[in-house]
């Protein structure tokens, strides 16, 4: 019996559709068709400059704005040849990871939501990642597509009440954070769920080219922040959270423990940061790389390697912007992940794998 | 019927019933006073059922919003009190549809095959000292029997829609009513047991102190068994909103779906009335003459409360384990519970087969930590299975990496 | 131990009924936003724009049209432009600030408002006499120096074209339209204003 889960589902995170071959309860067949959120980002790119391309980049992945601006901004600072100050990379550096706890947040909230918890946990999160958000309206002037950074840096300073807000929101999140924890990482309920359910193994995850939270629940340490450090993670100290079955908690425990690593970045760089610029301060307006220069910039995004490729003309916009997306490439493994699973199992196993649609589709 | 039977039946014994019958004996001939009387009660007993529905559900939404930590619907009427009927108009002003190659006079039919049962649970409930519409001396056997009646509506329903996914989840929801069907019917028998009779007015004279402490088990077992017979989290695979099996519901529309909805949520408010006078002592309390009624919905109230908080904390389980746990976990609990209480009440009755305060006491002290040993054993069984997963050697590791590991 | 986890859990959500709710109760109450909000508004001084029309060019997405004349007497060193026609398309505006941030002359500004509905679409373009008549309260965006003396656009009163610049109001009569902005140092102002 073949069913479609169509493009307007509560629970596929966006604009997703999946043609599944039932043999009663157990899923036999699987077949992903994409491409209902396709808005020519790459084509758009080739027709506005270097800087108006970060208002694209925000809207891609659009639950972690800030990420996908620093991978595109760290490529074109590749094309120019440049660095950004120093102030200017620790402030990138503390934003990503708040970023990165933001959107973690709405991958366990949906991941829980779709167990069906009606949405206790879901509140929860999202209640945290709106004091995120207020402090990105704080530095930024907008809540979710940010464009806070820019080729060289970041475009503004921090105003002077961000830091006390930073503090404060770090002292309540870990309180909040530890009670969701409770709530939910020893819950019985949840680890008959989701325990055993879909399990990836490293060679499976590394051939299908799976990177991120995926990868590493599966036992493989391998995170880009560690492996070639940008910005300021050279001077962090985290460690890398693994699984050990790659199922679906050990999914979900990464992603939970990514959000502590994260926390401890953001305070020690809230040590370390010094008073200096943070742009660089004689960039023209537009900028023009010399001919036939590429670069491929690229982040440990929140959900995978997240990574631009761009090749330059010598004009004001690049002559070819080729995305990387984590979520795409994630989904190499849906039928390893679904076939021989049942359907409450399916829901919950696309949700632990945390793709974005503004991201597959571009 | 003959005046003198009237007042011998026994509906004459409820005072209410007596009141009118009195009142309107002055004025019409008393067959149709009797009628009147009977009428009276009958329509009252209705109309509180479906309006405490109505604000069970306002309560649940308010009471989920503030476990969320937000405010629930406040915009209608004061504290949003006119919220349920709010939600009523706009589902009376859907499209009534009946989908077509559907079965027109059993898809009609389901709103009331499942209500019906309903209200006619509240009959035999002591909602203050003795006053209940009928005292049958087998209450207990008629809930029972009565609640799963409503097991053929969903059947009915799933079936009627012509709509394969309807009858998946109608199917899933029947074999779930009827495994937990067992576990609650043994756990009750505890009950009927010490109190002597199966009547709920003489079980709740005979808790001198509630059977919540006498009959532990009992009461976990009966409160997650109706948990899964009122299809409610963690047992709601028969409405996960974010399957696609909508469930057995999917086709109704409109006022149809309103009463199957308000059927459901009744039958949580008719189960807390009822665990209320099992097991936590329904009108008893201080001021009984007076407050008998204040009591008993103090105590409905706070079972009610007791299923949203569920509902609020767990996520869904699927269907096997729903299964698994009701075949291994709970009807081995009740089935040990029966036997304990079976030893403990021949043991400790006298003569008459009268249970003193202080037998009931004692088999308290046995039973409470029975109880947490048992469940505490009986889950630690259930789960070992699930834990036990193998353990990865070769995995490519790049050395020199700080790394966490999963337990 | 089972049955500890879910134990726990309850407790948690028990107790979150017991602290003040998350919620604002909007249209009675709303958020109070920080001045360097990005909003839905514009603020345009027209006193200092000169219709070199950079936020035209830099707009991603090309809303704004600029239909400038030159000025009747023969354009000398410093003339601006006489503007005829400044639409934006507030419908399909992405509220980016790349206007802002490309304007040299610190002449345009995001507002601080959000609600910014209206009921037709020839409503959702605004014109240059609504730009006039705009309520001049910058939000801070891209502008350090409305920072650095704390303005706050949502509470503060409205602010005149010569307090918003970067540089003192007649930095122009020094230098050549349309480059960007250098730190000078005018000694003293002159005495006709512009």
């Amino acid at each position: 019996m073949t069913v479609n889960v169509g493009p307007q589902h509560p629970s596929t995170h966006g604009v997703f559709r999946l043609r599944i071959t039932f043999d009663g309860e157990e899923i036999v067949e699987v077949e992903p068709i994409l491409g209902y959120l396709h808005r020519g980002s790459e084509k758009l790119a080739e027709e506005r400059n270097y800087v108006q391309v970060v208002t694209l980049t925000d809207r891609m992945d659009y639950t972690s704005s800030m990420i996908n601006n620093q991978a595109y901004c760290l490529a074109v600072e590749q094309l120019l040849g440049i660095t950004p100050p120093k102030r200017g990379k620790y402030l990138r550096t503390l934003v990503a990871e708040l970023q990165r706890i933001a959107s973690h947040l709405i991958a366990v909230g949906f991941f829980i939501q779709e167990l069906g918890a009606f949405g206790t946990p879901l509140m929860y999160s999202f209640r945290s990642r709106e004091r995120i958000l207020d402090l990105f309206e704080m530095l930024c002037g907008a809540r979710v597509t940010v464009s806070y950074m820019r080729p060289g840096g970041v475009f503004a300073d921090t105003p002077n009440d961000f830091w006390p807000a930073l503090e404060a929101f770090l002292d309540d999140f870990a309180v909040e954070f530890e009670e969701m924890e409770h709530l939910l990482m020893e819950n019985e309920i949840l680890t008959a769920r989701t325990r055993g359910v879909s399990p990836i193994s490293p060679d499976l995850a590394i051939n299908c080219s799976v990177s991120g939270p995926v990868l590493r629940a599966s036992g493989v340490n391998w995170d880009w922040r560690k492996m070639s450090p940008y910005d300021a993670y050279d001077e962090m100290e985290f460690d890398i959270p693994i699984g050990r079955n790659g199922d679906n908690y050990d999914r979900f425990w990464v992603r939970m423990q990514e959000i502590k690593q994260s926390m401890r970045i953001v305070r020690q760089c809230i040590d370390i940061i010094e008073p200096g610029p943070v742009r660089i301060a004689d960039l023209p307006l537009v900028l023009r790389p010399e001919v036939g220069v590429e670069a491929y910039g690229r982040v440990e995004a929140s959900k995978g390697e997240l990574a631009f490729y761009l090749v330059s003309d010598g004009g004001v916009a690049p002559y070819r912007c080729k995305v990387r997306a984590p979520s795409l490439i994630n989904l190499t493994i849906t039928e390893h992940l679904l076939v021989g699973w049942t359907l409450p199992d399916m829901i919950v196993s696309l949700g632990s794998v945390d793709i974005n649609m503004g991201e597959v589709d571009r | 019927m003959n005046c003198q039977l009237a007042s011998d039946s026994i509906f004459y014994q409820n005072a209410l019933y007596r009141f009118i019958y009195d009142t309107a004996g002055t004025l019409v001939p008393c067959s149709f006073s009797h009628v009147i009387a009977g009428l009276t009660i009958m329509l009252m007993l209705v109309n509180s059922v479906l309006l405490g529905a109505a604000l069970v559900t306002w309560l649940e939404r308010r009471l989920l919003g503030r476990l969320h930590n937000r405010i629930g619907p406040n915009r209608w009427g004061p504290f949003g009190l006119l919220q349920p009927i709010a939600d009523l108009v706009k589902l009376i002003t859907k499209e009534d549809l009946v989908p077509s190659g559907a079965d027109r006079i059993i898809f009609t039919a389901v709103p009331l095959v499942m209500m019906v049962p309903l209200v006619l649970m509240t009959a035999v409930i002591p909602f203050a000292q003795d006053t209940m519409l009928a005292d049958l001396n087998i209450g207990v056997l008629f809930i029972l029997a009565v609640s799963s009646a409503t097991t053929i509506g969903i059947f009915m329903a799933g079936w009627s829609s012509n709509n394969r996914y309807a009858l998946f989840g109608a199917a899933r929801s029947v074999a779930v009513l009827i495994s937990y069907e067992v576990p609650v019917v043994i756990s009750l028998l505890g009950v009927v047991m010490i109190s002597g009779s199966m009547s709920l007015n003489d079980i709740v004279h005979a808790q001198s102190i509630p059977f919540l402490l006498v009959q532990p088990i009992a009461l976990f077992v009966f409160v997650t068994g109706m948990s899964a017979e009122l299809n409610r989290t963690p047992f709601d695979i028969a409405e996960a909103e974010s399957e696609i099996i909508a469930g057995y519901h999917t086709e109704y529309s409109g006022i149809k779906f309103a009463l199957i909805f308000a059927t459901e949520t009744g039958a949580m408010l008719v189960v807390s009335a009822v665990i209320a006078t099992l097991f936590l002592g329904g009108w008893t309390g201080p001021l009984e003459d007076f407050l008998g009624w204040f009591w008993f919905l103090l105590k409905t109230l706070a079972i009610i409360f007791v299923f949203i908080w569920v509902r609020a904390t767990y996520p869904r389980l699927r269907l096997d384990q729903i299964m698994a746990l009701s075949w291994k976990f709970l009807l081995p609990l009740s089935l040990i519970n029966l036997a304990i209480t079976a030893v403990e009440v021949f043991l400790l009755r006298d003569a008459s087969g009268h249970l003193s305060l202080a037998d009931l006491w004692i088999m308290a002290a046995i039973n409470i930590p029975m109880a947490i040993l048992l469940i505490l054993l009986m889950g630690g069984l259930f789960q070992k299975k699930i834990n036990s997963l193998p353990v990865r050697t070769e995995t490519p590791m790049v050395p020199g990496v700080p790394t966490i590991e999963v337990k | 131990m089972y049955g500890l986890g879910m134990a726990r859990g309850l407790l948690v959500t028990l107790k979150n009924m017991t602290k003040k709710p998350f919620t604002i109760q909007y249209p009675e109450e709303r958020v109070k936003q920080h001045p360097r909000f990005r909003g839905e508004e514009f603020v345009w001084y027209e006193e200092r724009c000169t219709g070199c029309a950079s936020c035209a060019k830099y707009c991603p997405l090309g809303i704004i049209k600029i239909v400038t004349s030159p000025s009747e007497s023969a354009p000398k060193e410093g003339d601006k432009y006489k503007l005829e026609v400044f639409d934006i398309e507030l419908q399909r505006c992405m509220f980016c600030g790349l206007c802002v941030e490309a304007c040299p002359y610190d002449c345009l500004f995001m507002g601080s408002g959000f609600e910014q509905g209206r009921y037709s679409r020839e409503d959702m373009v605004i014109h240059v006499e609504d730009l006039r008549n705009s309520a001049k309260n910058p939000s801070t965006f891209y502008r350090p120096q409305l920072e650095q003396s704390g303005y706050d656009p949502r509470g503060g009163r409205p602010l005149s074209w010569r307090e918003v610049g970067r540089e003192k109001w007649d930095w122009h009569k020094r230098e050549k339209a349309g480059l960007r902005l250098i730190e000078t140092d005018i000694d003293s102002p002159s005495e006709e204003s512009r």
